[in-house]
């Protein structure tokens, strides 16, 4: 029996061994080669540590080679990409927090079937919206703004930001809001001196995912803005398309990690938390 | 302290009725528990009252004033909830004075009440603390606190002792009786535990489905209850129901249970009863009112209201300080409570005393009292 069990654990470990190394070989493969000079990207085996760490190709990828206005790098892109990210990630995640406490705390009529509605919106995909925004865009005046993206991304990001934090306070004595109200606070006194101290757990959660997703956008950033005012993954996008004649290979991959790191550097901090959130129904009060 | 008047109560959730026609009517200084099985609407009655629910039908008065419109922290009352309900972020200090800040009374007053609470209540090492630092008897003695501090007209508590261990609930049973005997504030209280509301209660308004069976002082409520269930629902074990009918006789009245046999019927001396002829009914007498021998009777008895009834016993149950005997009278199955140092032979046929003043007779039709 017990050699039964060691055997399925000597075997578990080599699933998840596998499994390991078909994930991290990608990432393996792009920092050797951000790393590697382009004479040795041809000559070299993909695997192979490169002769001399060489920060070159990440400098260009960064700020370009100076080679006049044919030339795209990522620095402009990346700072677009932040002026959309964190106002549509804020505004999101607060709007999702109060829809979530009105809709768990204040019931009112027809509550469940407007949370219902929200919970819709999380099912439509991305294609199915981009007509219908691209019109409301227009008729805003706010298409190829950052403003029109903060718009879409937060619009978007709604649902699933109150479904977040509906199902959170819903785990949340409702006699806490009633003890509250007798003595004397009310909707928004409530929300900022008692639920939202204790709904760090989910504000982590909602926003990791709305990073995740506002960073990794491509689809309305693609769509609804162009030029200089594209987010970045539009940019890495056209930089590894529109390199003409040879392929920096290098480049490219440098590129590729930068534009990723930033979610990773949040998944790394606040991982941890995000574990404990998604697990959040049995927090207690 | 406060009185507290509801009259003609109706609640509705959708299409439900919970509360039907309630009224109440407490003076200052009293202590009224609401007390009933769980969904009689009991809870729905107390939240209306603290203005968390509103009515459908009727009106509520405090000390006279009608508050049917007026917002729960505007009717000067506090509430204990039963999950405690304190304020998880807060430290047991900023939960009992955040009443007082929302209500923007200057600080040394909001200091001063804080002591004093403390001090009653025996938080004072507690006060730094977080509400998941604490036990569940601190958190009850925290939420007490919290409701103390406003000094309300009236207290509210919602099965307040319902999450504690059976001992700590006793203590605190005590703890609550005390502090309503030194504040004399007026206080509602609801429960389901029968033992908290006789202990506690200067009124107990028994309720069942959305009315209230019986509105009168504990002895009257143990000892006269209004309707069968009533009856049923307070005592333990529960009284007696005798099937039967009573019939009118030269002017005396006697019951005759069912499947009687011959002298088996029970002469009601001495009772108030009027009937023309006869009246199927339902004979009531506790465990606790049927005794052994006459001498068991605890009262001392001046007019000798017994009737004996010929029994067999058939099951025998032991709890420590008592015992409890089923026994079977005219193929009806009837419970007697004895003290435990009586020795009870269970295989042959015994006499057994039934207190005749202590028997309530309620109409099998309409289930009330006659």
């Amino acid at each position: 029996m017990l050699n039964k069990k060691k055997l399925l654990r000597y075997f578990l470990f080599l699933v998840l061994g596998v499994f390991i190394f078909y994930y991290i070989t990608p990432l393996y493969v792009m920092i050797v080669t951000s790393l590697k000079d382009m004479n040795e990207i041809r000559e070299g085996n993909l695997f192979s540590l490169p002769n001399s760490i060489n920060f070159e190709s990440w400098k260009i990828a960064w700020s370009g080679r100076g080679e006049g206005t044919s030339d795209t790098f990522l620095k402009p892109y990346f700072f677009n990409s932040l002026k959309i990210t964190i106002p549509a990630l804020t505004l999101s995640t607060i709007l999702g927090a109060l829809n979530g406490y009105a809709l768990t705390k204040w019931k009112f009529k027809g509550a469940n079937l407007i949370f219902l509605l929200f919970l819709f919106g999380t099912f439509i995909p991305f294609q199915a919206i981009l007509l219908p925004m691209a019109r409301t865009l227009g008729f805003l005046g706010i298409s190829n703004s950052p403003l029109g993206l903060i718009l879409v991304h937060t619009v978007y990001g709604l649902g699933f930001t109150t479904l977040f934090f509906r199902n959170y306070y819903v785990s949340i004595s409702d006699e806490i809001i009633k003890a509250a109200k007798v003595d004397g606070a009310g909707f928004f006194k409530i929300f900022f001196t008692i639920l939202l101290p204790v709904s760090l757990p989910i504000l982590v959660v909602t926003i990791i995912f709305q990073f995740t997703q506002i960073w990794n956008d491509f689809l309305f950033g693609v769509t609804f803005s162009f030029g200089e005012n594209a987010p970045l993954q539009v940019a890495l996008n056209n930089m590894v398309l529109t390199s003409a004649s040879v392929k920096y290979y290098n480049v490219d991959m440098a590129a590729a990690i930068m534009a990723a790191l930033p979610t990773l550097i949040i998944y790394v901090l606040a991982g941890n938390y995000f574990i404990k959130g998604l697990t959040a129904g049995s927090v207690k009060g | 302290m406060a009185t507290l008047k509801i009259h003609n109560l109706e609640k509705k959730f959708k299409t439900v009725e919970v509360l039907k026609g309630i009224n109440l009517d407490i003076v200052e200084g009293d202590f009224l528990v609401l007390l009933g099985p769980s969904g009689c609407g009991k809870s729905t009655l107390l939240n209306t009252i603290a203005g968390l629910e509103e009515s459908n039908e009727g009106e509520i008065f405090i000390d006279d004033k009608l508050v049917n419109n007026i917002d729960p922290s505007e009717r000067d009352i506090a509430f204990v909830f039963q999950s405690y309900a304190l304020y998880p972020a807060m430290s047991v200090k900023e939960n009992i004075i955040f009443g007082l800040k929302q209500r923007k009374i200057p600080r040394e007053k909001i200091d001063q009440s804080l002591k004093d609470i403390s001090e009653l209540l025996k938080i004072k090492d507690l006060l730094d603390r977080k509400p998941a630092q604490l036990s569940g008897g601190q958190r009850q003695r925290v939420a007490m606190g919290r409701a103390l501090v406003r000094d309300p007209k009236i207290f509210l508590f919602d099965e307040p002792l319902s999450n504690l261990d059976a001992k700590l609930r006793i203590e605190m049973r005590r703890e609550i009786k005390k502090l309503h005997k030194k504040l004399k504030t007026t206080m509602v209280y609801v429960t389901h535990d029968q033992t908290e509301a006789m202990s506690l209660g200067t009124k107990i308004a028994i309720m069942n489905n959305g009315i209230i069976e019986q509105f009168d002082t504990p002895s009257n409520i143990y000892n006269k209850p209004d309707t069968v269930f009533v009856a049923d629902f307070v005592g333990s074990p529960s009284m007696n129901f005798i099937n039967g009918i009573i019939k009118k006789n030269n002017e005396e009245i006697s019951f005759f249970p069912n499947n009687h046999e011959k002298n088996n019927e029970i002469n009601l001396r001495n009772t108030n009863i009027k009937i023309n002829s006869e009246k199927n009914v339902l004979f009531g007498i506790r465990p606790e009112h049927i005794f052994l021998k006459k001498e068991h009777a605890v009262r001392v008895v001046k007019d000798d209201n017994f009737f004996k009834i010929e029994v067999k016993p058939e099951l025998h149950e032991y709890i420590g300080h008592e015992q409890i005997i089923t026994f079977n009278y005219c193929d009806q199955e009837i419970l007697g409570k004895f003290s435990s140092t009586i020795d009870i032979d269970l295989d042959r046929k015994m006499t057994l005393f039934i207190d005749l003043n202590n028997v309530s007779i309620f109409d099998q039709d309409t289930k009330k009292r006659i």
